[in-house]
């Protein structure tokens, strides 16, 4: 299934735990020390550097561009580290995020409630992956580096949905598939 | 005695540092061409293929394997006959580092200050060193640039010796099982067992620099190391977490003897992208 940004929720309600799909369009980058700055804005009732409503935050420091190419590797980070600011990015309109690894029980009931969506993009696979990545720019938080804050434009970037609002979760039900015990 | 000069020792570093992040080793690739054989899970098999692909854009694009480029971890063997000349050893380890990931467009990911403003060092030094000083005159630099997501999910117990065998399959297993999909797997599970604290994180690491499936040359450890991939294999995490069979590619147990009231086990996981170069002056 393509999928294209901004996330409607008539597109959000069609995704289940474990469907592979695409994304094109614009989406935005930022990590751990970018969100604890969005913290910082909301606490303060100042604007953030970008309007989340609609759209979809990849958790992903790049390594940086050799001359002509948009940008260097850019495969997911590890999302859990991202939980405890989560909540207050979905309350903002936020409606899909890309990393890798689980999310906390916080995490899936706010997605839940907000009509938002996971997805993985598979780690490690940073070169692959940058080969959907048509057009990068830094467009807050410069002086963090490869943690500032970024707006990509994406083709046919491949991941898999982790939770959707119904609960599900592709590493449950995956692992659940797979595991035997030991005496089998 | 024979002299080996810190420029060739950072140039040598800054090489290891943009080959060892470029090109997958070979014992690598077939591990994973054989894990992507023997999965039986349809998704793990496709995220198998990714991660080859992967390999292969990466050696011919020239371009970092993962975005995250690690903290540099250098170990050394330096031959007791060696003498190095022209500066400070460590030194011209960093400033290796500096030029290898400056030149070879690497991410610079370690900060200053970790419990407070986490300021970036801009070069990605300091470099994590460890020195074992070894007969001969020889220098061994191995480069192992180490990411966050598999760092991150390290373990350490001081199991009482009570626990005995059984306790340390226990707990090495579980480590894997609650680290889930976070270290990218399939991981290399890199176990130390003994020494004191700091000995045996130290040997869980080195445990990952081994050919990967390589078995321990002592049989008991071998065993060991058999009995726990079997058992990683069957939490059913596969590759990148979303079910499957091949979690682990291989487990690597080092061990050291300890206090007779101590029994420390130490867990070390390497994700897939498993980066380590080495060149001998």
């Amino acid at each position: 299934m393509r999928i294209t940004t901004p996330l409607t929720d008539e597109v959000i309600e069609k995704l289940r735990a474990g469907d592979k799909v695409t994304i094109t369009g614009t989406i935005y980058v930022g990590r751990d020390a970018a969100h604890k700055r969005f913290m910082e804005a909301l606490d303060k009732g100042e604007p953030l550097p970008f309007d989340p409503k609609g759209q979809i935050i990849y958790y992903m420091g790049p390594s940086p561009a050799k001359p002509g190419k948009p940008i260097g590797s850019a495969g997911p980070t590890t999302a859990y580290r991202m939980d405890p600011y989560t909540p207050r990015m979905l309350e903002q309109g936020l409606k899909g995020m890309i990393g890798k690894g689980n999310r906390g029980p916080e995490v899936r009931e706010a997605l839940k409630k907000h009509k938002a969506v996971y997805f993985a993009a598979i780690g490690g696979a940073a070169a692959l992956i940058a080969n959907s990545i048509k057009k990068a720019e830094v467009i807050a938080y410069e002086e963090l580096g490869a943690e500032a804050l970024r707006r990509l434009e994406v083709e046919d970037f491949p991941v898999i949905v982790v939770n959707d609002i119904y609960g599900g979760d592709a590493y449950e039900e995956g692992k659940a598939k797979y595991r035997m015990t030991n005496d089998q | 005695m024979r002299e080996i000069s810190c420029q060739e020792i950072t140039d040598t570093v800054a090489r290891l540092c943009i080959e060892a992040n470029y090109y997958l080793g070979e014992d690598v690739l077939e591990a994973l061409r054989q894990a992507r054989e023997s999965e039986v899970s349809p998704v793990g098999r496709e995220v198998l293929d990714q991660i080859l692909k992967n390999a292969d854009i990466a050696s011919r694009e020239k371009m970092p394997l993962c975005q995250d480029t690690g903290v540099t971890v250098v170990f050394l063997e330096l031959g007791q006959d060696v003498h190095i000349a022209g500066g400070d050893l460590y030194e011209a380890i960093n400033e290796g580092v500096r030029k290898g990931y400056q030149e070879g467009y690497l991410r610079k990911s370690v900060v200053d200050r970790p419990f407070s403003a986490r300021v970036n060092t801009k070069d990605n030094t300091p470099a994590v060193i460890h020195t074992d000083i070894v007969p001969g005159d020889k220098l061994k630099i191995t480069v192992c640039p180490k990411g966050a997501g598999s760092e991150n999910m390290s373990y350490l117990k001081m199991l009482s010796p009570a626990a005995g065998r059984q306790g340390v399959i226990d707990f090495v297993v579980d480590c894997v099982d609650r680290s889930g999909a976070n270290p990218c797997p399939p991981v290399i599970v890199g176990v130390g067992i003994g020494g004191t604290i700091d000995q045996t994180t130290l040997i869980a690491k080195k445990a990952l620099l081994r050919p990967v499936g390589q078995p321990h040359p002592d049989p008991e450890v071998a065993e060991l190391e058999r009995e726990i991939l079997e058992r990683v294999n069957k939490l059913g995490i596969g590759p990148q977490g979303f079910g499957g069979r091949v979690t682990a590619l291989a487990v690597h147990v080092e061990t050291f003897p300890c206090h007779i009231a101590s029994l420390p086990v130490a867990v070390n996981l390497q994700c897939h992208s498993a980066r380590h170069k080495e060149a001998i002056l």
